[in-house]
């Protein structure tokens, strides 16, 4: 039984509220209501922005009230819970640790007290759990990222990142899908587009599902960069049970 | 065959009614943004009200046809001239290959509309719509603003025809309250009221506001009394709708409009009604408003009768005779403009139903021997 409270967000939005926390129950209930959503939708909801504790209904007042749509939405919502679906969708990023792509690994490598290949052997070993998508198109907002690589964000913000930046802000690890200004500590670079408005998938990934990077060296980036490039790269992912 | 940008402007884009389905990736759903004034100028030259309109803000472009076609003004007056000589806005006018649109002194409002008939401009269609979203470089006209030069075609390439044009014509828009020292816009609280004090609520609901000159695409910067949080106004990041009105703990409220970021970590104290955001958009830095607070239903229910009121305005202009002009008149006017089009399409189809632009050129008509 799934509790949530609704708030308005003007003449054609509403808020369901999950949670006042960020949580793994409340991360889940959300990726369970936009799921649940998604696949049975409602008519007349036009966009759905799942966030750390809420979920976003966009809606067109014109083919739906506000009532008649709360009531909608507590009866299809009724019924999910917060128990984990048991299969992963993870996507790979594939990454090219140090050097020239990651300029700030020598300062979490210092940081950290660890080696460059415990870093990255650290970095790449975890299934990074996607809350939100925000700030730029793709930009992913992950979960878990090992606290032995916590690293505090640049004093003065880069002008100017490269697309596919893989950084470390505080707590936070991320990809940058455009080029952008930042203020993380940038420790590999990605040859894939995260991002890419002519793909039939502009947006590689959603919300609740999973990032893993894999290190590449240099001449795999360029191979998969050339490959990206032609339009003959295959993206990767993995549907795994439990 | 279409239109050539001699001078572009500051801030002139293709845009519709936004790019839906994406803000759950984090994509500004970017779009126009006077929603109404967009709708009405492509209601006036019988296109969808999604058509991609090319929309200027505070100075408007200079545009050379290469083609006839029909096209329609709305949204701020900025003195409209074809050919030099002052044209009507709200009106779908004939503009004939070879001449001129430009734009004279700027007299109300910020953003101006130009659509064009038989189906605006023939841009590419990105993730569901032709609206320029300038942070991404995608949509529109290379994802970016019309520069000096730039040869925009259009969908129809010739469109010398509407039924009837003197009826495609409705009165000057006057939701905006142009002229008035002061307006008000009706807001639907929430979704953070709660985060602030009855002080700060009464503030809000109270004082008078002033538009800065710190106002794009992405918000409206506005100035006025410091409205009191309860413990700050910092949020765990959620979704920001068009026309949510953010109050930092300090400093200046900003209105997310069409190029807003999807998601934000500042309280918002409530949400401008939708059919208030045109008001909004069009009004002046140093300009002073006030917010009326209304209840969500009040807001559909006002969404309903414009929407009602765009029904009416699609019927209208589609009337065969207005301002006095019988069907035998219309009938006697239109026999040597077929007659001319059948002589210039000699074996070749002719096309003259310009009201379905999804069945490709419609009904195609054999001319007789």
């Amino acid at each position: 039984m799934a509790d949530f409270r609704i708030t308005v967000a003007g003449d054609s939005a509403l808020n369901l509220e999950f949670g006042q926390i960020i949580s793994a129950k409340t991360s889940t209930l959300i990726r369970q209501a936009a799921l649940c959503l998604t696949e049975d939708g409602i008519e007349g909801v036009t966009e759905l922005i799942p966030t750390f504790c809420s979920l976003m209904v966009q809606y067109d007042p014109l083919v739906i009230g506000f009532d008649e749509l709360c009531e909608a939405l507590q009866g299809k919502l009724r019924n999910i819970g917060a128990t984990e679906s048991s299969v992963r969708h993870i996507v790979l990023i594939p990454t090219c640790y140090g050097g020239e792509y990651g300029p700030d690994m020598p300062t979490v490598v210092a940081h950290s007290g660890l080696t460059e290949q415990e870093v990255i052997a650290i970095h790449s070993g975890h299934d990074y759990l996607i809350d939100m998508l925000g700030f730029l198109p793709g930009f992913a907002y992950l979960g878990g990222l090992d606290p032995r690589l916590h690293t505090p964000r640049l004093a003065t913000p880069r002008t100017l990142l490269e697309a596919g930046s893989v950084g470390i802000g505080g707590a936070q690890t991320g990809v940058y899908p455009l080029p952008s200004p930042g203020g993380w500590q940038i420790i590999g670079r990605t040859p894939i587009k995260p991002y890419d408005p002519d793909r039939a998938k502009p947006i590689l990934y959603a919300a609740g599902e999973y990032l893993r990077f894999v290190p590449i060296t240099p001449a795999q980036y360029k191979a998969i960069e050339r490959q990206v490039a032609q339009g003959t790269y295959e993206y990767q992912s993995i549907t795994q049970e439990g | 065959m279409g239109v050539v940008v001699k001078t572009a402007g500051i801030c002139t884009t293709i845009q519709d009614l936004g790019r839906i389905g994406y803000q759950g990736s984090g994509f500004s759903p970017s779009g126009v943004m006077d929603h109404r004034a967009c709708t009405l100028a492509n209601l006036l030259v019988e296109n969808d009200p999604n058509t991609c309109v090319i929309e200027f803000a505070l100075i408007g472009p200079t545009l050379r046809f290469t083609t006839n076609t029909i096209i329609a003004i709305t949204g701020g007056d900025f003195s409209p001239l074809l050919g030099g000589k002052p044209v009507p806005m709200y009106k779908a006018i004939m503009v004939h290959r070879g001449s001129v649109l430009s734009f004279g002194a700027p007299r109300t409002g910020c953003y101006g509309y130009i659509s064009i008939g038989g189906g605006g401009l023939d841009v590419p269609v990105v993730m569901g719509s032709c609206s320029t979203n300038l942070r991404c470089s995608v949509g529109g006209w290379h994802g970016r603003k019309l520069n000096v030069g730039d040869y925009l075609p259009f969908k129809t390439p010739n469109l010398d025809f509407l039924a009837n044009l003197p009826s495609h014509v409705i009165a000057p828009d006057d939701i905006y309250g142009f002229g008035q020292e002061q307006v008000t816009l009706r807001v639907v609280p929430g979704p953070q009221d709660d985060a602030f004090t009855q002080v700060g609520l009464d503030t809000f609901y109270g004082s008078a506001f002033t538009i800065t000159n710190q106002c794009d695409r992405m918000g409206f910067r506005i100035d006025g009394p410091e409205i009191e949080t309860k413990n700050g106004s910092d949020i765990i990041s959620d979704g920001i709708a068009f026309g949510a009105v953010q109050v930092p703990s300090k400093g200046r409220i900003i209105i997310m409009l069409a190029d807003r970021q999807t998601t934000g970590g500042y309280a918002k104290i409530g949400t401008i009604a939708s059919v208030d955001i045109p008001k909004l958009v069009q009004r002046k830095p140093g300009d002073r408003i006030v917010f009326q607070q209304v209840s969500v239903q009040e807001a559909q229910d006002l969404l309903r009768q414009q929407a009602r009121y765009y029904s009416s305005v699609a019927k209208a202009v589609k009337r065969l005779c207005s301002g006095g002009t019988s069907p035998r008149r219309t009938a006697r006017r239109l026999t040597p403009i077929l007659e001319r089009q059948a002589r210039i399409a000699k074996d070749e189809v002719l096309w003259i139903n310009t009201e379905d632009r999804d069945r490709d050129r419609s009904v195609p008509q054999r001319k007789g021997q």
